[in-house]
């Protein structure tokens, strides 16, 4: 009973770890922008904005879309702000989405952005509460161990993550808006980068990014008639599980795998590593492209890293991976999301330049958040179902 | 169009809960909604939330609340930091979609935790105003100002609050209710001129929980379904200076979209006893129409869930019987920037 | 004034906002256990898994949890990472470990520090025991356990603690 929406314009920011030369008004404008000249049309076109973003006190402003609206052309119209924690970036896709597959608007603007530089997300992200002991140590002290897990599960070579991160980090070479371009990147380098969170190195490790990423989505008829050919959104969902409970597997998250069961069978995928072409996952720790790679059902648990280190998810591989750089690469954290979503996007349009997978016509999605409990996922093609 | 209605509604609210955290006062209130709602707890389809986590003063402040919902095997969830009527907005646009046919919609917050208007404050522009910590009592003595000068005299001001509170005798979870009269009010001394300590709304703790079913879904498990027949929501530009304070146009656009026409109860979220002639006046309610019942947000403004609560509260009236036809409306930002109108009826119309 | 200016781009706006804080009823029981050297858990009476440290609800049932009950000082360390990021306002002094550890009779881990053992030695298996302050010393924290350390025992069989990595 749902409509069918398209993809008709995408746009980014310039991500870096500081946008001094914009305010957050100006960060998200610079993407729907591009957005909205790649979609052909203007503001007034838009019937609806649907905004994204992690915690506000990232940038210190209590619910920004109050602010937002005159930038981002809404005022008269409806206007949300989706929080999910990491996954909030696609999740913010799919609510926007979620109003064309449910009939409700034609044209709908979708901004997801961070402005990290604005505050101190690290110390956001670490605030001890009272009467906790002093543990935390940012999503990294959270995440390793779960890392040292799946090593230990999977029996997996030491090296995987610096395979990982060294190819995510020569993508972003050919991605002109990524944040960190390394140009002397290098298995060496990754090695003697300092270890932050055993196992996790420096140059395993995705930065703080200043940046936005913006989407036109529309509905199956303006979709037909666009300017140049949409990406369709042939699946969405979300699944969310409690943070922690007795029994739960916090390396391979049930959710994540419901996840991408509805979205696949939304979309008629049966064999995901054929009939998908490549994959925009959020990897913000390299070790995370073997662990989603078995979480998401392309291959059976303990096999993700073999992926990897036969490079079939290179640029050039039979299954590429973060083909833009990915999280490693950028990491506004609230637009991250977006960015996996409106990458695959780019793919099944043809639009990704020096990254472009050839012949890519049906590209996933991926999102996660919190503490690997929230997952949004999307599959786009550029056929029509 | 898929058909959407309430078929439930459960909430407590206190002046301040001193020993239970959040996710301990919701849990009771999220129990309560799904019991009523006869659909069972793993058998709703799609779970979403309104939260702030500015009034915890802690980020990701939501995700502790998916505690008291029971979030396995993995469910279909999701959050916007926005007062609780918007995540009912995405609860019922998901449910068109036709995949599913109930959802869970709830809020939660402690103002008494921080100092509210203060964190308000912090809404506005950053470069520009929030350096000025206009605190939000004093942004809506500003528009309560614009509005008497446009020909209004403060003895309405103190009539809404009066009535109000006459109301909120019969409200359980009302934090300010009596029998004060518009006159007695008025004698009060002035907190932020113009407005007096009983035209701004109580600090409150709570939360509210609302289950929506779809067609026949709502048809099995309720009598009298509080049909959705018109949703809208609409945002103006964010300046105080730049928009006309004395009037609301985006409620009045969102009330036409919605179709407010014919209402026999209306419950509208106006935090500050101004504000509730401006939505009147914007959704244009004849004087026939029974204003806020419940006592409003003046009565208990559980600040993410108010909203909500005015929904689930004119819900109610057409699931007992009460009520035909409804209006809600909820507001987000200073001085009613951001207004959500939702029209609910039962059967007959 | 004939030079010119450098345009703004940026200002400091210091934000400072005071709340309280409550930890909840099933906390604040916790917390008084462990101001008495004591660890109180709580069971799901669907699951019947014991929760430490409790939040008042089994998360996976979404149900109330009130039976308590006391779990041991000694555990099992399931995972653990090696911290050595500085950041704003921390605590510790770097490296550190931080580990979750399976206290005997719990179903679920608790975060703490493990000292008294070089970083490299610690695994998951290792048998580890709280190291409290002395009891004038303590508050209800978690602070009121300095840290864990190892007990010496051999490693805990895979199966007793296995679900939990």
């Amino acid at each position: 009973m749902s409509e069918l929406c398209a993809v008709v314009g995408i746009g980014q920011t310039h991500h870096k770890s500081a946008r001094p030369d914009v305010s957050i008004a100006g960060l998200c404008r610079e993407a729907a922008t591009r957005a909205l000249d790649d979609a052909e049309m203007t503001w007034t076109d838009i019937d609806a904005v649907v905004i994204g973003k992690a915690p506000d006190m990232f940038e210190g402003v209590v619910m920004p879309e109050i602010y937002l609206a005159d930038a981002l052309g809404a005022v008269g119209k409806p206007m949300m702000r989706v929080h999910t924690a990491g996954s909030v970036g696609g999740s913010t896709a799919l609510v926007a989405a979620g109003l064309l597959q449910g009939g409700i608007h034609e044209r709908v603007l979708t901004v997801a952005f961070e402005k990290q530089s604005e505050a101190d997300a690290m110390w956001a992200l670490s605030r001890p509460m009272p009467f906790a002991p002093p543990t935390m140590a940012g999503a990294g002290g959270y995440f390793s161990p779960l890392i040292r897990a799946y090593i230990r599960r999977s029996d997996a070579p030491s090296n995987i993550g610096i395979l990982v991160a060294v190819k995510d980090r020569l993508n972003a070479l050919k991605n002109p808006y990524a944040h960190l371009r390394l140009e002397d990147i290098s298995i060496e380098k990754v090695e003697e980068s300092p270890m932050l969170w055993d196992p996790i190195r420096y140059l395993e490790t995705c930065p703080s990014s200043d940046g936005a990423c913006a989407m036109v989505l529309t509905s199956e008829a303006i979709g037909s008639r666009a300017a140049k050919p949409p990406a369709w959104v042939l699946g969405t969902a979300m699944r969310s599980e409690p943070t922690m409970f007795a029994g739960r597997d916090a390396v391979n998250p049930q959710a994540g795998k419901d996840c991408a069961a509805d979205v696949f069978a939304q979309a008629g995928i049966t064999n995901p590593r054929e009939q998908i072409d490549c994959i925009e996952m959020y990897v913000p720790f390299s070790w995370y492209e073997p662990m989603w790679l078995e979480n998401l059902g392309f291959v059976p648990d303990g096999e993700g890293w073999k992926m990897t280190e036969k490079g079939a998810t290179a640029l050039d591989g039979e299954l590429p991976v973060n083909m833009s750089g990915g999280v490693l690469s950028t990491n506004p954290i609230g637009a991250s999301g977006m960015l996996r979503f409106a990458e695959a996007a780019l793919q099944v349009r043809g639009q990704a330049g020096e990254h472009q997978v050839d012949g890519a016509r049906t590209a996933l999605g991926h999102a996660y958040g919190g503490g690997s409990q929230f997952f949004s996922m999307w599959v786009v093609s550029a056929d029509k179902p | 169009m898929i058909d959407v209605a309430v078929v439930s509604f459960a909430q407590w609210s206190a002046r301040e809960e001193p020993a239970r955290n959040e996710v301990e006062i919701l849990i009771p209130v999220v129990a309560e909604a799904i019991e009523r709602s006869g659909i069972g707890r793993k058998e709703i389809g799609f779970t979403v939330s309104g939260s702030c986590d500015y009034l915890a003063g802690a980020p990701f402040a939501f995700v502790t609340g998916l505690d008291a919902v029971g979030a396995w095997p993995p469910i279909r969830e999701s959050h916007v930091e926005m007062d609780g009527a918007w995540a009912l907005y995405e609860a019922w646009v998901r449910l068109q979609h036709g995949d599913i046919d109930s959802a869970l919609v709830y809020s939660f917050g402690k103002s008494s935790l921080g100092d509210l208007p203060i964190v308000l404050s912090q809404q506005l522009d950053p470069y520009y105003q929030a350096p000025l910590w206009l605190d939000s009592i004093s942004a809506a003595a500003l528009q309560a100002r614009a509005w008497l000068n446009a020909g209004h005299d403060e003895g309405e001001m103190a009539e809404v609050a009066a009535r109000s509170r006459r109301a909120a005798k019969d409200n359980p979870n009302a934090v300010v209710s009596g029998d004060q009269s518009a006159e007695a009010l008025l004698r009060e001394p002035f907190l932020v001129t113009p407005l007096r300590r009983h035209d701004c709304p109580p600090i409150s703790d709570g939360a509210v929980a609302v289950v929506l079913a779809a067609g026949d879904r709502a048809r099995e498990v309720c009598e009298r379904p509080a049909w959705i027949r018109g949703i809208d929501h609409r945002i103006e530009a964010h300046g105080l200076g730049v928009r006309e304070l004395a009037t609301s146009a985006s409620a009045r656009l969102a009330g036409e979209r919605a179709g407010v026409d014919g209402v026999d109860v209306a419950e509208l979220h106006a935090p500050f006893s101004h504000q509730e002639p401006i939505l009147r006046d914007a959704l244009g309610l004849s004087n026939g129409v029974d204003v806020n019942p419940s006592g409003g947000a003046l009565a208990a403004n559980v600040v993410m869930g108010a909203g909500l609560t005015r929904i689930g509260e004119a819900a109610s009236r057409i699931m007992d019987g009460r009520a035909a036809r409804a209006v809600a409306h909820a507001t987000s930002g200073p001085c009613l920037q951001h207004n959500l109108v939702c029209v609910l009826a039962g059967d007959a119309t | 004034m004939a030079e010119t200016t450098e345009p703004v781009t940026m200002i400091d706006t210091p934000i400072e906002l005071r709340y309280r804080f409550t930890a909840g009823l099933a906390q604040s029981r916790f917390l008084r256990g462990v101001e008495q050297g004591r660890l109180l858990g709580q069971r799901c009476p669907q699951c019947k898994k014991v929760y430490v440290s409790p939040r008042g609800a089994c998360a996976a049932c979404g149900v109330p949890t009130d039976e308590e009950v006391e779990v041991s000082d000694t555990g099992t360390v399931t995972t653990f990472c090696v911290v050595n990021v500085p950041f704003y306002d921390q605590k510790m002094e770097i490296p550190y470990v931080s580990a979750t550890i399976l206290l005997d009779g719990a179903d679920i881990g608790l975060m703490h520090l493990i000292q008294e053992c070089p970083s490299e030695d610690v695994h998951m298996g290792m048998r580890v025991e709280a190291v409290w302050k002395p009891p004038e010393e303590r508050t209800p924290s978690l602070e009121s356990i300095k840290y864990f350390r190892p007990t010496g025992e051999p490693d805990a069989d895979y199966e007793s603690y296995g679900a939990h990595v």
